[in-house]
């Protein structure tokens, strides 16, 4: 299982990578949806097989299809380099150097130095192992309801009010999306 | 477990698309590289639920929402825009600039 973990992760950096140096935006996106679908292999060796299934199919399915639609539309498929100048680069390597130290520095963490930062936090809880147990949350929820009821009671109860929000917003996206994309309103 | 690893390959994945916003002058490949960070704030949140239980899946859910939202929009405005000057870089829109 880990040999299976670090071959998609290196499949999902390298897609990932292809991506931000393709000079055609219908390869680029192609690409990246490489990249979803290492993940969705990630997501499934986490224990996450209903996340993995809207992945594939709200990421890798819908928005991508609606990002090559609009590359084809706007007829974008010709390769031209669009990079930016050498001061960009310089300015992009800062940046993402200095973010990646920092980001990378979470490898070193584990479940047992997680709990042992947490129960030295001023609020004093002085047992790791009432807040971690063992780590094995989610498959316990998981053989307890099934993959998708784990999901559904808390969404359904304790994040209904956001849920409910989730359905405005959407509705919003679409208004906006026709209003912006009509040429005349 | 797998938590190191895999907050790893998340913030190697985030940096790439910071890096793509960063030297792309294309719109539409920097929508790309945003959802390519949203990604790996998703793979954040699911590696953070095998110790959490079920909250982050929901909280990936609601960021995949988000990001299909926003991913129609940006890319009606995108269209909106290219009908305006037949072009997709963002250097070519500045009347908002100071």
């Amino acid at each position: 299982m880990t040999t299976l973990f670090y071959v998609f992760a290196a499949l999902a950096v390298g897609s990932a990578a292809l991506c931000i140096l393709q000079r055609s935006p219908v390869s680029a996106a192609l690409w990246l949806v490489s990249t979803m679908f290492s993940l969705a292999v990630i997501y499934v060796l986490l224990g996450a097989q209903f996340i993995a299934a809207i992945q594939v199919l709200v990421y890798a399915g819908a928005v991508m299809v609606l990002f090559l639609f609009v590359i084809m539309l706007l007829n974008l498929g010709h390769a031209s380099s669009d990079m930016r100048g050498p001061s960009a680069l310089a300015a992009a390597v800062v940046i993402v150097g200095l973010l990646s130290i920092e980001l990378v520095a979470l490898w070193r963490y584990t479940p047992a130095r997680l709990a042992q930062e947490i129960s030295q936090a001023p609020a004093g809880l002085t047992d790791p192992s009432a807040i971690f147990m063992g780590g094995q949350i989610a498959q316990e929820e998981a053989a307890a309801r099934g993959i998708v009821g784990g999901i559904a009671v808390p969404l359904f109860q304790q994040y209904l009010v956001p849920f409910e929000i989730t359905s405005i917003l959407l509705l919003a996206a679409i208004v906006g999306a026709v209003v912006l994309a009509k040429r005349k309103v | 477990m797998l938590l190191g690893p895999v907050l790893g390959l998340s913030a190697i994945l985030f940096s790439i698309g910071v890096a793509g916003v960063l030297l792309r002058r294309n719109v539409i490949i920097v929508f790309m590289c945003v959802e390519l960070m949203l990604n790996a704030v998703n793979l954040t949140f699911v590696a953070f639920s095998q110790l959490y239980g079920a909250s982050g899946y929901i909280m990936v859910f609601f960021v995949m929402t988000v990001a299909a939202a926003e991913a129609a929009v940006g890319l009606a405005l995108v269209i909106a825009l290219f009908r305006h000057r037949e072009t997709v870089s963002p250097d070519a829109f500045t009347s908002l600039k100071w």
